[in-house]
């Protein structure tokens, strides 16, 4: 389908400035490797210090990629499966928010004036710009969603016979989800934080803030997930060579995520006051729910690969996993899938011991968690980001994409980094060394009291692990960048592999009706939240504090002219 | 859904039932648990460590940018320890890693648990969670004589 010229800016747009923050965000990573090994002994390089890199590495490639690449991937399996562009005021008030959000973040955080790292754990102050930044962003891929919904609705009238194709279902439950969870961070940022922040307000309850948080800060990992997932089910099986094994099963998974995902963000807050053990232990439950859908995944999409491999005439039991196109310059996307797949299964079981309650209690805050996540979301997420964005933007652009055989190769030593940097995270991990730490100040630094040498050889495994992935992105950034800086030799047209499925199914009417399955889902979120609520206003205070990240002074109470003096405590009543 | 497909969906349900059920036996049967809670109130900001009987021993700790308080903290062998843990400034962690004690000090709220250590040693306590410039200096200890 040809794609209109405002069209293509905002696609294009919201390829190219996520993937050139995409540059600094890296960069960060690969310096976290390098202090926590203890190779640097200093709180800062180039002017960057560790926690402000730190809320770099997280603000732009967990939030600011993923949204861009969710809201432009949605754009274009929209318009490719209906045939029709969305509306224009849409699509380029929504574009126009997220770069405005983005570039007020981007700015707060080279200025230093958000250290506060993504989570924006209160009451460390950050910028309110900063807060302000994040709900734009947020706000601006609503828009995105609402202008879909418009498509869809008027594709359905003329075609009132067709089920809505699966690709549109995952980006639905997605986008459903994403709305439904960003209203309580929204309420956050801007309602709580930003005013206190400016300080038109003094009182904050901290326990408040982090369940509102958690709320969002769970879904958000599915929010990076979907996208991945409908490639998976959507366009895998095509450039496997095979079809789809089964549709309905993959359209049970994306419902089943549209009632878990909201209500199971508690299980970041198992080692926290205020919620009660059994609401905790009802997450816990909740979040095993959630490896089902990711199970049957697993299956559905090992499935139709064992069929590709079958029809390129593989031979025996396991045979087919050695005939799929691993290394082939003409279809290099297979590469980041496979990839992403690989490090997936690693990246869900060891999600599921994060989950379980109190088993949660050995690697709650240490580096188990990012070991964990980065199998994930530097897994599939960004493997798939990485792949469909070059495919995107060649296709879009009109340009051919240079260096092909690199294009090829990238996401096997990208897989390989992260298999180092997660092993060493997650071994160092289980040994207590705590995540979001500079080490190489006291715990690496052999001059230091505090230097454990049993967290040595952990965070040089996790430094190896973080060099390989760095070589991978600047192979990419090359990759991507002379793809830019190319000639048009196409027509420029929004294309996507689409696999066909393997069998006819019978349509089954719970899964072709998204409602049911919100009103569940809401239903869930209160069954959750409201305990929850009821328990943070009877364990716990509002407090009236604000604190830079550098003193230990209450900045409120300096104000009021009470000041607590050399930061010691005070030991109020109240 | 074929054969294959309901097969797969029923085996994920009997080994998520198997964790859950592990999950279960270490909460009820061996009192592995998560923190509880308690209402808050502003006593537990002031530090304070005392022996409550020949066994038992209760700390109000209290982490503040950058250290946890009080620093004095020692108990012998066999004898338990009632922590009530909160902040007076920013969010903190308190990991002590050999006994699985794993811990977020929040201002406004009170995290309970309690522990037995048997044998004896010093205990270091990690703050794992980010609390500013000086966050990788803030270590505490618990010593626990023979």
């Amino acid at each position: 389908m040809k794609i209109s010229n405002s069209f293509k800016l905002v696609i294009l747009t919201g390829l190219i400035m996520p993937m050139t923050l995409f540059i600094l965000g890296a960069y960060n990573g690969v310096m976290q490797t390098i202090y926590r090994a203890g190779i640097l002994h200093q709180s800062s390089v180039a002017g960057i210090n560790y926690y402000q890199g730190l809320t770099m590495h997280g603000v732009i490639n967990a939030i600011v990629l993923t949204t861009f690449f969710a809201v432009v991937f949605g754009h274009i399996t929209l318009s490719y499966y209906l045939k029709r562009e969305p509306p224009k005021l849409s699509y380029q008030i929504s574009m126009a928010l997220m770069v405005l959000g983005t570039s007020l973040d981007i700015i707060t955080m080279i200025a230093g004036k958000a250290q506060a790292l993504y989570t924006f754990y209160a009451p460390l102050k950050a910028s309110a710009l900063f807060y302000m930044g994040t709900a734009i962003l947020i706000v601006g891929s609503w828009i995105a969603f609402f202008g879909w919904i418009k498509i869809y609705l008027e594709w359905k009238m003329e075609n009132l016979e067709k089920k809505m194709p699966l690709a549109i279902l995952g980006t639905f439950v997605n986008f459903s989800m994403w709305f439904i969870a960003t209203l309580p961070v929204a309420y956050e940022t801007i309602i709580i934080l930003t005013p206190w922040s400016l300080g038109w307000t003094h009182s904050i309850n901290i326990p408040l803030t982090r369940m509102l948080f958690w709320m969002f800060g769970h879904p958000l990992v599915y929010f990076w997930l979907l996208p991945a997932y409908v490639a998976y089910y959507t366009i895998l099986p095509k450039i496997a060579g095979g079809k789809l094994y089964s549709g309905n099963a993959g359209r049970l998974a994306f419902l089943l995520f549209l009632i878990l995902s909201a209500p199971v963000g508690v299980h970041h807050q198992f080692s926290e006051p205020v919620f009660t053990p059994g609401t905790k232990l009802w997450v816990s439950i909740l979040t095993y729910g959630v490896a089902l859908p990711s199970f049957m995944t697993a299956f559905t999409v090992g499935a139709s690969l064992e069929y590709a491999g079958k029809k390129r005439g593989s031979k025996g039991l396991l045979g087919w996993m050695l005939k799929l196109p691993y290394f082939k310059i003409d279809n290099y996307l297979f590469g980041y899938f496979i990839c992403g797949l690989f490090l997936f299964i690693f990246g869900g079981v060891s999600g599921i011991v994060n989950a379980s309650y109190s088993l949660n209690q050995l690697v709650h805050n240490t580096d188990w968690v990012p070991g964990h996540f980065h199998m994930t979301v530097a897994g599939p997420v960004l493997l798939v980001i990485l792949g469909m964005s070059l495919y995107i933007y060649s296709s879009i652009s009109g340009k051919e994409i240079k260096f092909k055989t690199l294009a090829v190769i990238i996401p096997y030593i990208w897989m390989v980094g992260v298999a180092f940097l997660s092993h060493g995270l997650m071994s160092g991990g289980l040994m207590g060394e705590p995540r979001r730490t500079n080490l190489g100040l006291s715990y690496t630094n052999p001059d230091h009291p505090l230097f454990n040498k049993l967290w040595v050889p952990t965070t040089t495994i996790t430094l190896i692990g973080g060099l390989i992935m760095g070589i991978a992105s600047i192979l990419y950034f090359f990759l991507f960048f002379s793809t830019i800086a190319g000639k048009k030799v196409n027509e420029s047209i929004i294309i996507l592999p689409e696999s066909e499925e393997l069998h006819e199914e019978k349509k089954i009417p719970l899964l072709l009706d998204m409602r049911p399955w919100l009103a569940l889902s809401v239903i869930l979120i209160l069954f959750t939240y409201v305990p929850g609520l009821i328990s943070v206003f009877k364990y716990s205070k509002s407090v009236s504090s604000q604190y830079q990240p550098d003193n230990p002074q209450n900045l409120i109470l300096e104000k009021k002219g009470i000041g607590n003096k050399n930061g010691k405590p005070e030991y109020d009543e109240n | 859904m074929n054969k294959y497909e309901i097969r797969v969906m029923a085996l994920t349900g009997i080994m998520l039932s198997f964790f859950l059920f592990a999950i279960l036996y270490n909460t009820f049967s061996r009192n592995i648990d998560v923190p509880t809670c308690i209402p808050y109130a502003g006593i537990y900001k002031k530090p304070h460590f005392k022996k409550l009987d020949f066994s038992t021993y209760e700390v109000y700790a209290v982490a503040h940018m950058w250290a946890f308080e009080p620093t004095d903290i020692s108990l012998p062998a066999g004898s338990s320890l009632d922590i009530y843990l909160t902040s007076s400034d920013v969010v903190h962690g308190f990991n002590i890693v050999k006994k699985g004690i794993n811990l977020m000090a929040v201002p406004g709220g009170i995290t309970k648990t309690s522990i037995t250590f048997t044998d004896p040693g010093v205990y270091r306590i990690v703050c794992h969670e980010y609390c500013g410039a000086g966050h990788q200096n803030m270590m505490g200890k618990i010593i626990v004589t023979p």
